[in-house]
């Protein structure tokens, strides 16, 4: 097992639609503040096993771990760039994605 | 609609410059559809696993990238109908978020498209004789050709008929569907190269020999990606009934020696730079010598059928110069400079090439919104016989502009947003749409496009400043062909953070070169600085007549690099 540095929540694209998603406390969430952080390597495995089976279920695809920060209300945010791109949209079109929706900050 | 379709054909400036379906393509595109929606439906049920889809939905040309779904949408060589590019529009409103990206490889992105919806607009393709095969995998990719095919003055042939020619020859090929790694083919017929066959796994020139017979000049082995090569001559002059049996010979080759063991190593390029030209060519014209040419000897009746659907529209006779575009220019001076940047000579008198940037300053390049495209729907059927080009370079090409017709032309596009006159120029960037959309990139490409573009905002600069290719990749499978440009940008990751890598000196045409690299990688805020230092540096050395390409060869890089060095040392951040 990798080495656990940082706390992590758990990153797939959902399968109908291919939107970026985040395994929460009761299921798939669109709003990565709502993921579930692991804060130990035993979490991380617990999270990953979950992701396992929902890609079993065909919830979802392209399902990984991603390493967060947590802010001071508690809420992770991806530490780097790229995650950080998919938790909001494409920074070029601010219209569109997450955060068109008022989903990510 | 075509030349052979006489209701068609009774409007003016109808559509007659396309390929039209026969009933064995139609059939066989809307069997396609059928079963990648009976596949999309088994992997909805769980009767496939993503595994299992994945190949599947490649082939379709649907990729899984950083925010959604992305259906890449075959454009072959480039020309599209009036009627198709409305379809595109209609598309991206229904199934997408208003807007398409047109590619370096003359296709069409979209980058929202959900999967349940893809068989659907797969469906509405189909309607318009279009479809996503061969976009992705392993496999001969569309075809491209020279954005002024048909209408440039310095062009031997009109290259589209070889590309749809090639088209069919490699569309399900089974020999050819599962090859080491992808395969692009780009074709000319000029004598200038905009269609950068250099850099192409296959590069066909159409040259004409000293009976003044019709040939072409095979190129192989060229390519850009993290290992990039220009190509080789491998058939100095193949005649055209040759064509398809030598192309053949150089696959089967490619499939036999090609490495499989490694995906970084698997392109023809490799295997020509391993094996050396002259192995691949013995082993090829072994291959031509021993194989049964019959099945692919040249059927002069099917490629003349071809060339008929991609004959010259109806042109009328006209005066070489027009009074109206010399008159509207003096009157409006915005015009003439479009007039100047964006308007190329056509081999028929009184007609024009026109260049519709989609690189608006700050704008992301290549993408055009639904409006936009109907647009130039409108104009091309208004002004330029219902076609339509995509470019390489990311824009669209109105072919066969009449000159009389240019101002009115203008103000439409200018009305639509589309009149930006910068064919050409320092922010005609080339751009990938990197890690704003892409899942391999490393880095975003099309905020550094936009910075660029605005700092050279002023267009009587740009125009100072003149022809200057910018491109930028966003990663190292550099489908913004930065390797061939005059200046290239290589967006990479170093220590968590983005960091740009500037190459000089890269040549995407006959004289290709790939760029050579500047120094130490720079942060996304330092490259329009780059840019601007190495821009200011070209005119104060170039002489006369000198594009940036030119002034680069005359003085070499180091002086390039020492630039850059002393202005470090002068306190610029570099």
């Amino acid at each position: 097992m990798a080495q656990f540095k940082h706390p992590q929540i758990l990153i797939a694209s959902n399968l109908t639609d291919g939107e970026v998603v985040f395994l929460g406390a009761s299921g798939w969430e669109r709003d990565h503040r709502r993921a579930r952080v692991a804060r130990s390597a035993e979490e991380a495995a617990a999270l990953e096993a979950s992701g396992k089976r929902d890609i079993c279920a065909n919830r979802v695809v392209d399902v990984y771990l991603a390493d967060v920060e947590i802010g001071g209300d508690g809420a992770p945010t991806p530490m780097h760039y790229r995650e950080r791109m998919r938790v909001k949209g494409p920074s070029v079109r601010l219209d569109l994605g997450k955060q068109a929706a008022g989903g990510a900050p | 609609m075509t030349a052979h379709d006489p209701e068609a054909m009774r409007r003016p400036n109808a559509p007659t410059t396309t390929y039209l379906y026969d009933d064995y393509d139609a059939a066989f595109v809307r069997e396609r559809v059928a079963e990648f929606r009976e596949q999309v439906r088994r992997r909805l049920s769980g009767a496939l696993t993503e595994e299992e889809f994945r190949p599947f939905r490649l082939m379709n040309g649907l990729y899984l990238q950083l925010h959604a779904y992305m259906l890449r949408v075959a454009i072959p060589y480039g020309t599209l109908t009036a009627r198709q590019m409305r379809r595109l529009a209609d598309i991206a409103d229904k199934w997408d978020k208003g807007y398409g990206h047109f590619t370096t490889r003359q296709n069409l992105q979209y980058n929202w498209p959900k999967l349940v919806d893809t068989p659907d607009i797969l469906e509405a393709l189909a309607d318009v004789e279009m479809h996503a095969i061969q976009t992705s995998g392993n496999c001969i990719r569309n075809v491209t050709a020279d954005h002024f095919a048909g209408v440039a003055q310095d062009e031997i042939e009109d290259p589209r008929p070889t590309a749809e020619f090639l088209r069919q020859w490699s569309s399900l090929h089974p020999e050819f569907s599962f090859l080491p790694r992808k395969f692009k083919i780009a074709v000319t017929g000029a004598e200038h190269d905009r269609a950068a066959i250099m850099v192409h796994d296959v590069g066909l020139r159409i040259v004409r020999n000293d009976s003044g017979e019709i040939g072409y000049q095979v190129v192989a082995g060229g390519g850009l990606g993290r290992s990039p090569f220009v190509g080789k001559v491998v058939g100095d002059f193949v005649p055209r009934h040759d064509l398809l049996a030598f192309l053949e010979a150089i696959m089967r080759v490619y499939n036999r020696f090609g490495r499989r063991d490694n995906k970084y190593k698997a392109r023809i390029k490799i295997l020509v730079h391993e094996k050396g030209i002259d192995d691949i060519r013995a082993e090829v014209e072994a291959e031509f010598a021993a194989m049964d040419r019959s099945v692919f000897a040249h059927d002069p009746e099917e490629f003349e059928r071809i060339a008929g659907f991609l004959a010259p529209p109806p042109y009328e006779s006209l005066a070489r110069d027009s009074q109206m575009l010399r008159a509207a220019k003096l009157e409006t001076p915005a015009f003439a400079n479009f007039a100047d940047v964006n308007v190329s000579a056509h081999k028929i008198p009184g007609y024009a090439i026109v260049t519709v940037s989609l690189k608006p300053i700050g704008g992301v390049p290549g993408d055009a919104t639904s409006d936009q495209m109907r647009a130039l729907a409108d104009a091309s059927e208004r002004f330029g016989f219902g076609e339509l080009r995509v470019s390489h370079e990311q824009n669209i090409i109105l072919p066969h502009v009449k000159q009389d017709d240019l101002f009115a032309l203008w103000r439409m596009l200018d009305a639509a947003g589309l009149a930006t006159a910068n064919a050409g120029l320092v922010s005609d960037i080339i751009s990938c749409p990197g890690m704003d959309y892409c899942s391999l990139a490393t880095a975003r490409s099309i905020p550094i496009a936009q910075a660029i573009s605005k700092r050279f905002a002023d267009m009587s600069r740009q125009r100072r400043i003149g022809k200057l290719g910018i491109k930028i990749s966003g990663c190292i499978n550099a489908c913004g062909h930065h390797h061939v440009g005059a200046i290239g940008i290589l967006g990479l990751e170093k220590k968590g953070q983005e960091s740009y890598q500037i190459t000089l000196g890269g040549d995407p045409t006959f004289s290709a070169s790939i760029g050579e690299i500047l120094g130490p990688g720079v942060t996304a805020e330092q490259v329009p600085d780059v840019i601007e230092h190495l821009v200011d540096f070209y005119l104060a050395e170039r002489e006369e007549g000198e594009a940036f390409i030119d002034t680069w060869r005359r003085i070499g890089h180091a002086r390039f690099k020492d630039v850059l060095r002393r202005e470090g040392e002068d306190g610029a951040d570099i």
